[in-house]
């Protein structure tokens, strides 16, 4: 007879999920330390001030989370793609809001990677470096007025002049937009633009013509600025063209994998926060002479909360892991960032529904973290684009 | 200078802590951490390193525990300390407190240490008494919840929190301090130190090669027996004064108090 399978006793061992490693969960406790001692005891007076403090960004390079994927020359701390996961999902997870995560994020996730990715070590140098040590804060610019999901047809255009380019044009719902020092911008460089007429400039605040044009206001995301930017014969110098001429388009496509990711890692981790918010409040919170937590009403709902937290936590770090093996993951992370965004605007508004009263008040945060949710389904590609995308995929 | 920061591998805070009722010790499955109390003993190091009261050469995180206590000290090391040294042997299985104090002088003796950094208390045991049990068999002077250092002359200047207020004591290097967590705030750890970590020097000692006494160490080598193990008694119930007339209930909370003898 033989032995059936042993049975191992659970050891309460934290799993550590592929990618991450020990070395990732001790940077995971570090960040989350940070944001819990940091950040989250200021976010209410951030939020109302509707930014938080430039201070910031020089803390986080101090502490290295600025450049936690970028080489150590260039002043980083020599990680990868997979600490800057970390980053994300921590970031919002330990209680930082959806505007700190954004304004922090546009800048380490997707302002500052195309320099990284396809500069000239003189950009580098002038950009990345200054970036990484939180002396120039970063912001990406594609989306226009007229021109969102249909990236192709944004007008913003670069004439070619001797020795550069002059830029005119506009760009809005620029997260860091407002005090940006240098700005990544999607330009079109040939007069029909589209897939094959789109370049990349740096442009920086100082050129004359480049102009704040509009602070504007938000649903959610408060403690982040966000600009409507206008270039009025902005004269660009052609060592700021960023990668190869008319190959722009190329370049937006390969940062919205990680813009994407970066989303649905956010999402994770503000479910993971909704979750535990939602536990323990159930747990305290007595009505009918027993805690909320134990009756079934209650109950189920925090139930399929968190089985909402975990698909959308097993799908992203799904998309990730194939994401650092420089997999193709089109599918991956469209489903990701499909299927958070969408759940976490469910998770936050059952979780303002669970904290009753008190959910609708600002006290527990709650409220805000649906506010914040809800430009998941719409930024870095509407969940109709996504759905295009999968659509596509399936042959269809 | 050369400071010996004592770190300890403990269940992290997040785990219900039990006892096995089989060994009545501390049942130590489940997730752990380097003792966060022992972390301020590493930033006291740092800061004395960073100022410029004296030069530190080295700073050395030193643990006895299973193997998986090198996760400890990677940690310890992350934070700023240049080495480390692992006592572990299966001997020292089942050391309480005097056997442990012992072990760990054992590993300090021949690093010659001029001062001895730890916290004021593990997160498990919470004996607070180690620090003292090493310094006497290193036969140095030691103090206990310092939360103020200062270097002069080769001498300290230690702030240490009583119950009474707080006592300033000079002591003669070599010394071992423990150290409260009301003395500094650790820093973060910056990813290249965590990665860094694993790839600094960390020396691994058995019993044997520190010159232990097997029969100074483990359960039968401790000098305390845990005889049986049981749960705190229940409180009473409290008393509730309902508050209608609040003249009347003052008087009737310092009645009560005064009944107790407690004014």
């Amino acid at each position: 007879m033989t032995a059936g399978p042993a049975i191992v006793r659970d050891s309460g061992e934290r799993a550590l999920l592929p990618p991450f490693t020990d070395e990732h969960e001790q940077l995971r406790e570090t960040i989350a330390r940070w944001v819990r001692t940091e950040i989250a005891p200021h976010v209410d007076e951030w939020e109302a001030a509707r930014q938080f403090p430039r201070e910031l960004y020089t803390r986080a390079a101090e502490l290295g989370f600025l450049g936690l994927k970028y080489p150590v020359e260039l002043g980083g701390q020599g990680g990868d793609y997979v600490h800057d996961a970390v980053w994300a999902e921590e970031l919002a997870a330990a209680g930082a809001s959806g505007g700190v995560g954004a304004g922090l994020g546009a800048h380490t996730g997707i302002a500052t990677p195309p320099v990284f990715r396809f500069g000239t070590a003189d950009q580098r140098e002038r950009f990345l470096r200054p970036a990484i040590a939180g002396r120039k804060i970063a912001a990406l610019g594609i989306t226009e007025p007229g021109a969102g999901s249909d990236v192709a047809s944004i007008r913003t255009e670069a004439r070619r002049v001797e020795g550069g380019y002059v830029v005119n044009g506009a760009k809005t719902f620029i997260t860091n937009g407002v005090r940006a020092d240098f700005l990544v911008c999607a330009v079109k460089t040939t007069p029909d633009g589209g897939h094959q007429g789109i370049s990349f400039l740096i442009l920086e605040r100082e050129m004359p013509g480049y102009e704040v044009a509009r602070k504007l206001e938000k649903m959610g995301w408060h403690s982040s600025d966000t600009a409507e930017l206008s270039f009025t014969d902005v004269e660009v110098p052609e060592e700021n063209l960023l990668g190869d001429e008319n190959r722009g388009f190329y370049l937006i496509m390969e940062n919205f994998a990680w813009e994407r990711l970066l989303m649905a890692l956010g999402a994770v981790g503000a479910m993971r926060r909704l979750l535990e918010v939602a536990i323990s409040y159930a747990g305290e919170r007595q009505a009918f002479g027993r805690s909320i937590g134990s009756l079934q009403a209650i109950r189920h709902k925090i139930a399929e909360i968190g089985v909402q937290a975990e698909v959308g936590r097993a799908l992203t770090y799904h998309a990730l892991r194939r994401f650092v093996a420089g997999e193709e993951t089109i599918a991956d992370v469209t489903k990701a960032k499909l299927y958070t965004q969408r759940a976490c605007v469910e998770v936050a508004d059952e979780v303002v529904h669970i904290l009753g009263g008190y959910g609708y008040m600002r006290e527990y945060g709650v409220e805000r973290a649906l506010r914040d949710a809800r430009l998941g389904p719409i930024g870095g590609g509407t969940d109709e684009v996504m759905k295009e995308i999968l659509g596509k995929q399936l042959g269809l | 200078m050369k400071i010996c920061c004592l770190v300890k591998e403990v269940p992290d805070a997040a785990v219900q802590k039990r006892i096995d009722p089989a060994t009545k010790r501390l049942d130590r499955s489940g997730e752990k951490n380097l003792n966060p109390f022992d972390t301020h003993g590493i930033e006291a190091a740092m800061q004395i390193r960073e100022g410029d009261a004296v030069q530190v050469d080295e700073i050395i995180a030193v643990t006895m525990g299973p193997e998986s206590a090198v996760r400890a000290l990677h940690k310890a090391v992350a934070l700023g300390a240049d080495r480390s040294v692992h006592l572990t042997d299966a001997a020292l299985e089942g050391c309480d407190v005097c056997a442990t104090g012992y072990a760990l002088a054992k590993v300090l003796e021949p690093e010659q240490p001029d001062l001895v950094l730890l916290g004021q208390q593990s997160d498990d045991g919470e004996c607070y008494t180690i620090g003292a049990v090493v310094a006497d068999h290193l036969k140095m002077p030691s103090l206990t919840q310092v939360i103020k250092i200062e270097v002069e002359d080769g001498k300290l200047v230690c702030e240490r929190q009583a119950e009474y207020g707080y006592d300033t004591v000079e002591v003669d290097l070599p010394a071992v301090i423990s150290v409260g967590d009301a003395i500094n705030e650790p820093r973060y750890p910056s990813l290249k130190a965590i990665m860094g970590a694993k790839k600094k020097p960390l020396d691994t000692k058995a019993t044997g090669e520190v010159g232990i006494e097997a029969d100074q160490v483990g359960e039968s080598g401790s000098k305390t027996q845990v005889l049986e193990i049981n749960p705190p008694p229940t409180k009473e119930a409290g008393e509730v004064f309902e508050d209608e007339d609040t003249n009347e209930t003052v008087s009737r909370i310092v009645a009560w108090m005064d009944e107790r003898k407690l004014l």
